[in-house]
């Protein structure tokens, strides 16, 4: 119990140091306004990652259409914004898109997730781009191709901060339950699984819910921190950018998708003179990565601070 | 009846591209994301040899479709090959890498606008039974038959189509019986991509434009035909590929063209859900 309060407590400071330090550096002028969208967008793409992570490497459930549900969270928010002000309309948005968001999960994954493998990448991929067209052709709601812009800017990085700690602290806790550890037993042989009891679809459905309503949270965050949302950036596109960093950082490692989203992030930012060449030398480092470490930079490994700790311990023992 | 010969011409290029993604996904279970990129390549190189080396429609076509196979070919081999023996999704993402690189490299080499095709079979057209057919649309159904059949006879008749079908019904079992896999997987390749790049010229003959992108939409739906018909199952492609532009053409005809994409997707849904295994395929039970 003491160990943990003390992790608890670390925890915590590193979170605080981490917005600190920020803070400092954009009072200090060293991040300018620039950098700022960056890091929001580093944040934001953390919050993607680490719920498809859900999906994909806890669930073992390849999905290709993390881009719908992130449009769905980035429309309600929008709509919602433009008619509630300040805060409120924001958390009003971010509700009314996840539980929107995980409707239509529970919708399409019911049926779809009884395919496996590359018949659910495709069938999602489907889901998400008829999400997409859907949003595309109600012109009336979404202003169509246009889309939406003029959106009042309430989130700050300070807030898609906290949102990023929440998401992650509730992804790991969820990873960490008896659910998440039924999910895990899925991942790793689905048919075991079912012979010892545990009901494969009814978890498989429940992180995918919880992966579109984080992606859903993450799409409020990026209309209302942009200040404006149109259908082509919501396209297999997206999804695609998301699935990178979840493969970069390790499937199935939560740390790895952190850590994989700030790296591609500062790379994106460092590339940002090649231009084009960006995308290419992003193609070649997917490439790379997949064929000489097929499993990402971490694998399945976290980083965590508690085997420091025990080290620590063992070692004042001795 | 003008909208069943649209229908049937743009199924034939659905059908010609869904065929290169069921010979693949047959021998190795892997759907080849860039495949649609071969197609915007072959667009692109039977534009080049038109318009530069002002060559006639016929010799570009079968230039291109040499070119395709072979970059189908040295992609199997640098990128898929060395990830033959890993996880299913490994192979899967490096595609989706694949397909990344060949279209921001398009961009960067030339430019990401919208290009004009040469208009090289004119606009004659004539009457049959009272419709009006274009000898674009004859000639695009005429090289898709072809083609089609010659790929029958390749992998009915010869000793590299029986080695096909024998990898793709027991990879090991081919090669104790002294099959080489390797060559057998790079052939499929050079076959589907060759088909690619045959589709990539008709596809930019009958919409006369072409874009780095243009291979993503056409590439998605034909894997949805090869789906629909069965994936892995050669008529299946075809009777998938062609069933597709008809019900395009029939939804774009009601006034419904926005929603045309939309219907395609909420097909394979369905079809996936009521029959994973598609029109044509064979169910396969899951081993425990």
């Amino acid at each position: 119990m003491k160990k943990h309060l003390k992790l608890h407590i670390i925890w915590i400071a590193l979170i605080v140091l981490v917005a600190l330090l920020i803070d400092f550096l954009i009072a200090q002028g060293i991040i300018t306004q620039v950098y700022e969208r960056t890091l929001v967008t580093i944040f934001i793409n953390i919050i993607l990652a680490v719920g498809l992570n859900l999906v994909i490497g806890i669930a073992g459930q390849f999905s290709l259409g993390h881009a719908g549900f992130m449009a769905i969270g980035a429309y309600a928010g929008a709509i919602l914004m433009m008619q509630v002000d300040g805060i409120l309309g924001l958390l009003l948005g971010m509700l009314v898109g996840a539980i929107l968001a995980g409707g239509v999960a529970v919708i399409i994954g019911i049926p779809t997730l009884r395919l496996t493998g590359d018949y659910l990448a495709i069938a999602t991929l489907g889901a998400s781009e008829i999400i997409r067209i859907i949003i595309l052709t109600s012109d009336n709601i979404t202003n169509g191709a246009i889309g939406i812009s003029g959106i009042p800017d309430t989130a700050t990085w300070s807030i898609v901060y906290v949102f990023v700690i929440i998401t992650t602290v509730l992804v790991l806790n969820y990873i960490r339950s008896s659910a998440g550890r039924a999910t895990l037993a899925i991942r790793e042989n689905e048919i075991a699984a079912e012979a010892m009891g545990v009901h494969s679809l009814k978890y498989k459905v429940t992180a995918f819910v919880i992966g579109a309503m984080t992606a859903s949270v993450a799409g409020t965050l990026y209309a209302s921190y942009l200040g404006v949302v149109a259908p082509k950036d919501f396209t297999f596109q997206k999804s695609i950018d998301v699935l990178i960093i979840v493969v970069f950082g390790g499937i199935g490692s939560v740390t790895g998708s952190i850590i994989a989203a700030i790296s591609l992030g500062i790379l994106n930012t460092l590339l940002q003179p090649v231009g084009e060449w960006r995308t290419i030398i992003y193609a070649i480092a997917l490439i790379l990565v997949m064929i000489f470490r097929p499993s990402g930079l971490l694998g399945r490994r976290e980083l965590m601070i508690s085997p420091f700790l025990n080290r620590q311990k063992g070692a004042s023992q001795k | 009846m003008e909208q069943l010969v649209n229908a049937i011409s743009l199924g034939s290029i659905y059908a010609l591209v869904a065929l290169g993604y069921t010979m693949v996904y047959g021998i190795i279970r892997l759907i080849n994301f860039a495949h649609g990129d071969i197609l915007m390549l072959g667009a692109y190189i039977g534009f080049a040899l038109i318009s530069i080396l002002k060559l006639d429609f016929f010799s570009a076509l079968i230039l291109s479709m040499l070119a395709c196979a072979i970059i189908g070919a040295v992609i199997e081999r640098i990128a898929y090959k060395p990830l033959r023996k890993s996880a299913k999704i490994a192979a899967l993402i490096t595609a989706i890498g694949v397909s990344y690189f060949i279209e921001n490299i398009m961009i960067v080499q030339v430019g990401a606008e919208t290009k004009v095709f040469p208009d090289v079979l004119g606009k004659q057209s004539f009457q049959l039974f009272g419709v009006d057919i274009t000898l674009k649309q004859v000639l695009i159904f005429l090289i898709t038959i072809s083609l089609m059949v010659v790929l029958t006879l390749v992998i009915q008749r010869t000793k590299m189509g029986k080695a096909m079908r024998a990898v793709s019904t027991d990879e090991e079992a081919a090669q104790l019986m002294g099959i080489n896999v390797d060559n057998v997987i790079t052939f499929t390749f050079l076959l589907g991509s060759a088909l690619a790049g045959a589709a990539g010229v008709l596809v930019g003959v009958y919409y006369g434009a072409m874009t780095p992108l243009m291979g993503v939409t056409p590439g998605l739906k034909a894997f949805i035909a090869a789906v629909l018909g069965g994936i892995g199952s050669v008529p299946g492609a075809m009777l998938g590929g062609y069933l597709i532009g008809l019900l395009e053409t029939i939804v774009n005809a009601l006034g419904f063209s926005l929603y045309k994409d939309a219907f395609v997707y909420a097909i394979l849904v369905v079809i996936l859900i009521v029959r994973p295994a598609g029109l044509l395929g064979k169910n396969v039970k899951e081993k425990v």
